[in-house]
């Protein structure tokens, strides 16, 4: 069997989030080809906690997180509690569409939840151009020193964006939209503005099993591969896919049993839809997957432990 | 590997005869290479120089046969390692396991769902592929009662039996439906070669390394057995995933044609927890699993599975489409909004997954822009004022809305001068860019 291992050239950039360091990345080889190189850090698995109270999930999520939706401090401690490796705060909030929470409030909250947690923090903006910078400045002012992981920055207002990381020393997550090419770009845009390598995580946009899950997955081997065996050092950042958010919204993720019965059971299809997702794209390359559910988080965690074993 | 025109064409009776179809031999041997001809079509060339090309032309991995007629299940004649170099050409088979030592009403229930458990999605039934019978009972006429039930249900077979004389009955009963017989080993390697060849059928080969794999293969081959299955005999989400990979690359990568067959896995065997045995399940479908065993087919856990199965063997070159009509949302009336998009499947996938959140009634016409995304189609000169024009006379939609206005992607926003002068009457919209903008668009909306 010796003759039919590969050897990489490239590795996957280490990029330490939060206070205390913990490492993403640093692989040289594909994701689990533990047989032919090594996986110095274990990919990680991130719960999403909302800034808002969330409208639209199904009791398939609302029940196991009963109680702390309303509470994004309560909600961030129990999912930390439940093992999360990362608490990815998403600041829909935010949005000037909805809530349209100011920039110190969000600053606010940062604070408090980095009092609140020990395990890092990443934050995502609400996606709007304009808004997002104005609230990174007040957050990543809060974050000072934390080495929390942030954005997205996107083509439109990554200069901004880039501009707060470079200013407090932190992360940023350079997001693109489902492109290898506006990938790698948005990697040698960031960098121009001064921001080092180690402290970027690519966004390349995260497609739900069944809703362009398949692009999302070429995408991510395509820039492994580009990492590993081309050593093109602007691909070797470590990739957040963010599952939960997109799995959520999904028919087949949510509709209950009484709407579709041919489906079954509406909580387990949920969740397999998560994991199943979640799982594909860690096979595919993903560094860091940001999931909903307690129970995909377990499922996801035992998954990882076996194939490091 | 591959070879060329030119190569095939040496081997050829030079005759330009034209019984093929094709006016030269040259000409012939082109259509070859690129297999858009069968080399049967000739009927002078010898059968040694047939043996000798369909050698060298045959893919790295076989293709195998399971079943028959238009139930039959095909895997294997993969070509590359990653999807996007090419595609992945036969989707993986999951296979429902019913052993013969289950109780009647379990039995029962597991045959029902190979029924119930399918669904349709973007003009496709997705559902599962074959059987899987065992014997575990040891009580042959238990094996062979389950064997013909399962044969009526017309779906391909996996014979699951450690005894052969039970198989043996077992092709009897099953004679002329081609199922696949699991599993030659090390020990009875040569019994069930014979089996194998006297019932013209498929045989899964198991192994606890894949080097006494490869060695067991050769030996099959030796006897005249072609069509093979190989279980690499680990029973461990981390062993197994080691082991396709390892088949997949000496197949595709070395050349390696004892390892070039499609391989099954077990997950139903290797963890019992339903959420895991699903996560094994696809972890195989990502990375080169042929046939994938199943405990139950309930629809919450084989429904990603097989939407997976799906995604996955898409050709990334040949993007999936939706039909060409118009889409309802909560009950739309004639006052109801009318959205114009494209039909590549994850734009009309999107948008109707805004829409429905939205959950405001709302009609939304997908023009067939042989499944390119709005962008792209625009810029191909297939989704213009004139196609959307002619969608909306075709469709009679004036018919449908009495407000006469439609909404295009804010993407196309360029089309509106164009669209109005094609449709007379209609007062063109510009909607949002971004799909994520819908739900707040329909809110304002007002006839």
């Amino acid at each position: 069997m010796e003759n039919l291992l590969n050897s990489y050239t490239g590795k996957i950039r280490e990029v330490t989030i939060g206070g205390d360091g913990l490492i993403v990345g640093g692989q040289n080889t594909l994701p689990f080809y533990l047989f032919e190189g090594e996986m110095p850090h274990k990919p990680l698995v991130a719960m999403e906690v909302l800034d808002i109270e969330p409208t639209d999930w199904p009791p398939a999520l609302t029940e196991p997180l009963s109680g702390v939706l309303n509470d994004p401090l309560k909600w961030a401690k129990k999912c930390e509690d439940l093992g999360a490796d990362l608490i990815c705060l998403y600041l829909l909030g935010t949005s000037p569409d909805g809530a349209n929470k100011s920039p110190e409030e969000a600053g606010e909250l940062t604070k408090k939840m980095l009092e609140n947690i020990k395990v890092p923090l990443v934050i995502y903006g609400s996606g709007d151009k304009e808004k997002d910078p104005k609230v990174f400045t007040k957050v990543t002012e809060a974050a000072l020193g934390k080495n929390i992981l942030f954005g997205p920055a996107q083509e439109e207002n990554y200069k901004l964006v880039a501009g707060a990381a470079l200013a407090t020393q932190q992360n940023v997550i350079a997001f693109s939209p489902l492109d290898i090419n506006l990938a790698k770009q948005q990697n040698i845009l960031i960098t121009q503005m001064g921001v080092k390598p180690e402290n970027i995580v690519m966004d390349p946009t995260t497609g739900a099993l069944g809703y362009g899950l398949e692009y999302c997955f070429s995408i991510l081997e395509r820039l492994k591969l580009a990492a590993l065996q081309q050593n093109d050092t602007m691909t070797q950042m470590p990739i957040i896919c963010t599952v939960g958010k997109e799995v959520w919204k999904v028919k087949e993720a949510k509709v209950s049993e009484a709407e579709e019965p041919s489906w079954g059971n509406a909580e387990k299809r949920g969740i397999n839809w998560e994991v199943v997702t979640a799982f594909t794209l860690l096979l595919a390359g993903a560094d860091i997957v940001v999931v909903r559910h307690p129970k995909s988080l377990e499922v996801l965690h035992a998954l990882i432990k076996e194939l490091l074993s | 590997m591959a070879l060329t025109g030119l190569d095939i064409f040496k081997k050829l009776p030079k005759t330009n005869c034209g019984e093929c179809g094709v006016p030269t031999c040259l000409a012939f041997a082109m259509k070859l290479a690129s297999k858009q001809a069968e080399l049967d079509a000739c009927p002078y060339v010898s059968d040694e120089v047939k043996e000798e090309l369909s050698e060298a032309a045959a893919p790295p991995i076989r293709t195998v046969e399971v079943g028959f007629g238009e139930n039959a299940f095909k895997v294997g004649g993969e070509v590359v390692m990653y999807r996007h170099e090419k595609t992945f050409f036969n989707p993986c088979g999951f296979a429902l396991l019913i052993e013969d030592s289950a109780s009647g009403e379990e039995i029962e229930k597991k045959l029902s769902q190979v029924k119930s458990s399918q669904f349709e999605r973007i003009g496709q039934i997705l559902k599962a592929d074959l059987i899987a019978v065992k014997y575990s009972s040891g009580d042959e006429n238990r094996y062979l009662s389950l064997v013909n039930k399962a044969k009526d249900l017309n779906f391909p077979l996996i014979l699951i039996c450690s005894d052969e004389g039970v198989l043996k009955k077992s092709l009897e009963a099953t004679k002329g439906t081609r199922p696949l017989i699991y599993a030659a080993q090390e020990r009875n390697v040569d019994s069930m070669a014979s089996l194998a060849l006297e019932y013209q059928v498929p045989l899964a080969v198991k192994a606890d390394s894949l080097d006494n794999l490869s060695s067991l293969t050769e030996a099959l081959k030796s006897k005249g057995v072609k069509d093979i299955v190989l279980d690499p005999g680990s029973r461990s989400l981390k062993k197994t995933f080691e082991n396709l990979i390892f088949i997949r690359r000496a197949a595709i990568e070395k050349k390696v044609r004892s390892l070039g067959f499609p391989a099954i896995t077990f997950p139903n065997e290797e963890v019992s927890d339903d959420y895991f045995e699903v996560a094994y399940a696809a972890g195989y479908v990502v990375k080169y699993g042929g046939i994938v065993v199943l405990n139950d087919l309930s629809p919450e856990k084989v429904l990603p599975l097989f939407v997976l199965r799906q995604n996955i063997y898409t050709d990334p070159q040949r993007p999936m489409q939706v039909e060409e009509k118009i889409y309802e949302f909560a009950s739309p009336d004639e006052n109801s909004p009318f959205l114009v998009t494209t039909n590549f499947s994850l734009t009309y996938f999107i948008v109707s997954g805004e829409i429905e959140s939205s959950k405001i009634p709302t009609w939304l016409g997908v023009v067939n822009t042989e499944g390119l995304s709005v962008l792209t189609a625009w810029s191909a000169g297939k989704f213009t004022s004139e196609k959307i024009a002619s969608f909306v006379k075709g469709k009679s939609i004036a018919e449908r809305i009495n407000h006469k206005k439609i909404v295009i992607p804010g993407y196309v926003a360029i089309l509106k001068g164009e669209l109005e002068d094609e449709l007379p009457g209609f007062e063109i919209i510009v909607g949002p860019r971004e799909a994520g903008d819908i739900p707040a668009f329909l809110r304002e909306w007002k006839t």
